[in-house]
């Protein structure tokens, strides 16, 4: 009788690389069809060319440092349409060229590549063009207009580092009724208006091209999550923390701050938790840390939006988070099986 | 880095080379870092900077070498502060009397020429081992780098943080200025940019030396 012998890991798996992005990119696709359906040819347009950018760009640093592709493991999709879904849909094409460009290069390729980067690097791409272009990421346009399948919104086909048009008369057009030109975190701030659930969960508001159907994001999360693609803390984690910080806020003073759910619906949320927090490269991965992690980004979030200047916190706060992976990661090490835990003597 | 010791060598035209490329304060060796990246918002801001930490330099240096034989070791440090705090103040002055706009735009960091390592550094370095000649060509050089460096980040910055150079607008009315480039981020990102090229360059230059 002959035995066969065989070294560790004795259990196989197939989750390979490939395979978790490949279906993370599958699992964006409602999204982005949502995002479409919404926005029209304008929002399409987006998404191709962030996409097309990123591959373009990884492929260019691959063969700059001579190195194999490495655009067959999906990870430059998905940088490339979550960057697109957190742009407003009329974002002028060429800024979203450079968006794409910065966020692989700077983000990713710089570091090492996919694994060896700090942060996010769809964020890093949205955070440079956030600090470079102001205006642009900032004038949103109203869904559901009659003509988004047969014509582009003018901001859309700016010229290459020429300012975008002045889009107000555009929208008049547009003869959508009441349309402000803010998203409902702005018009809370600002005019202290709260949407309604009913609106932000459906996502018949105005916002970035994919921060709108939290419905959807859900959905297409828990499919993630159900699949073992992606960690199911971290989401539950972020919204259970910025949800429990403004039941807090609620509390103190009713008045003044919205409640729980509004925080939870509105802007990006739950796009980040479920698609820009999970992130594994930049993520912690010990049981206690990735609580940890996604209870910062969500208190961050909820006081960036309370009390800073911007009406959205989500991407700093998950660049923060990024930042504080390797800490958490390194003070919350479970106890390696067999030894004693640390500071008890027998 | 350990910079080279060249006092028994007579004056080459590497003397003076040295500090504009192999051994450029900004895109070599990253030395004075605060003015290269708080000034160089825009090109006149980042040559007046240059010029102003030019003669500093220069003249510093001369001084230095001509009393090298009679500074004792111990205080040697301090008196080449003194000197260079002399210049500064007189360049100070000079750039307020030239022209006020300039002078709050540069803000602060004329006084802090005095602390600008790339001085001290080459007042310790090369100007206290050499004769006085030798001193002014290499410190010529080494200023005519740092210039150089930080013309190249402000103008950089202006172009795209502005769309202009010296304040000439290059690409029309409805250019798209990308903020970033003037604020502080941008003197980093532009500041690495420079430093790839840079490095790029090197490299290359090594590698065909190599084949």
């Amino acid at each position: 009788m002959s035995m066969e012998l065989r070294t560790s890991p004795h259990q196989v798996s197939d989750r390979s690389v490939e395979r978790i992005m490949k279906h993370v990119v599958l699992s964006l696709l409602p999204v982005c069809g949502f995002s479409v359906w919404q926005y029209g040819l304008s929002a399409l347009a987006l998404l191709l060319v962030t996409t097309a950018t990123c591959l373009a760009t990884e492929r260019l640093l691959n063969r700059a440092a001579k190195q194999p592709s490495t655009l067959n493991d999906w990870s430059a999709t998905i940088t490339g349409v979550l960057l697109a879904l957190t742009l407003p849909p009329a974002f002028p094409l060429w800024m979203a060229v450079v968006a794409g460009f910065v966020a692989i290069a700077i983000g990713k390729a710089l570091f090492g590549g996919l694994g060896f980067n700090v942060f996010n690097p769809a964020l890093i791409g949205r955070a440079f063009v956030q600090a470079a272009f102001p205006v642009a990421i900032t004038t949103w346009v109203p869904a559901f207009s009659a003509q988004r399948f047969s014509e582009f919104v003018p901001t859309t086909l700016t010229a290459p580092l020429m300012m975008p048009p002045d889009i107000v008369e555009w929208i008049k057009l547009q003869a959508v009724d009441a349309f402000t030109g803010a998203t409902p975190l702005a018009r809370w701030k600002f005019e202290n208006v709260v949407a309604s659930s009913y609106d932000l969960l459906t996502g018949v508001v105005t916002a970035s091209a994919g921060e709108t159907s939290a419905i959807l994001i859900l959905l297409c999360g828990a499919y993630l999550a159900a699949r073992k693609f992606m960690d199911w803390r971290i989401p539950v984690a972020v919204l259970a923390s910025a949800a429990l910080t403004a039941w807090m806020f609620q509390l103190y003073d009713p008045a003044h701050y919205p409640a729980p759910t509004f925080v939870l619906l509105s802007g990006g949320l739950m796009l980040g938790a479920v698609y820009m927090a999970t992130d594994m490269a930049t993520s912690p991965v010990t049981p206690l840390g990735v609580w940890i992690y996604g209870a910062v980004i969500g208190v961050v979030t909820v006081m960036i939006r309370y009390f800073g200047g911007l009406t959205e916190g989500v991407m700093y706060a998950i660049l923060l988070g990024n930042a504080l992976t390797p800490f958490i990661d390194l003070y919350t090490q479970p106890r390696v099986f067999g030894t004693r835990q640390q500071g008890k003597k027998k | 880095m350990s910079l080279p010791n060249q006092a028994d060598e007579g004056i080459t035209f590497d003397t003076f080379m040295e500090g504009v490329w192999r051994q450029n304060p900004v895109f070599v060796m990253v030395l004075g870092m605060c003015p290269t990246l708080a000034v160089t918002v825009s090109a006149v801001n980042g040559l007046s900077m240059g010029v102003a930490t030019l003669f500093v330099l220069v003249s510093s240096c001369l001084l230095v070498s001509l009393i090298r034989h009679l500074v004792p070791k111990e205080v040697r440090i301090a008196t080449y502060i003194v000197i260079i705090a002399t210049f500064v103040t007189l360049v100070d002055y000079l750039i307020q009397a030239a022209s006020l706009a300039l002078y709050e735009a540069l803000g602060a960091f004329i006084q802090l020429i005095v602390v600008n390592c790339i001085i001290l550094g080459r007042a310790e370095a090369h100007a206290s081992k050499n004769p006085p000649l030798k001193a002014v060509v290499n410190a010529l050089g080494m200023g005519v780098g740092f210039a150089i460096g930080l013309f190249a980040l402000g103008a950089t910055r202006e172009i795209l943080g502005a769309g202009k150079l010296f304040g000439i607008t290059l690409f029309g009315d409805n250019f798209q200025p990308w903020v970033v480039m003037v604020l502080p981020p941008g003197g980093f990102f532009v500041l690495g940019g420079w430093l790839l090229l840079f490095a790029l360059l090197r490299s290359r230059k090594e590698g065909k030396v190599q084949a």
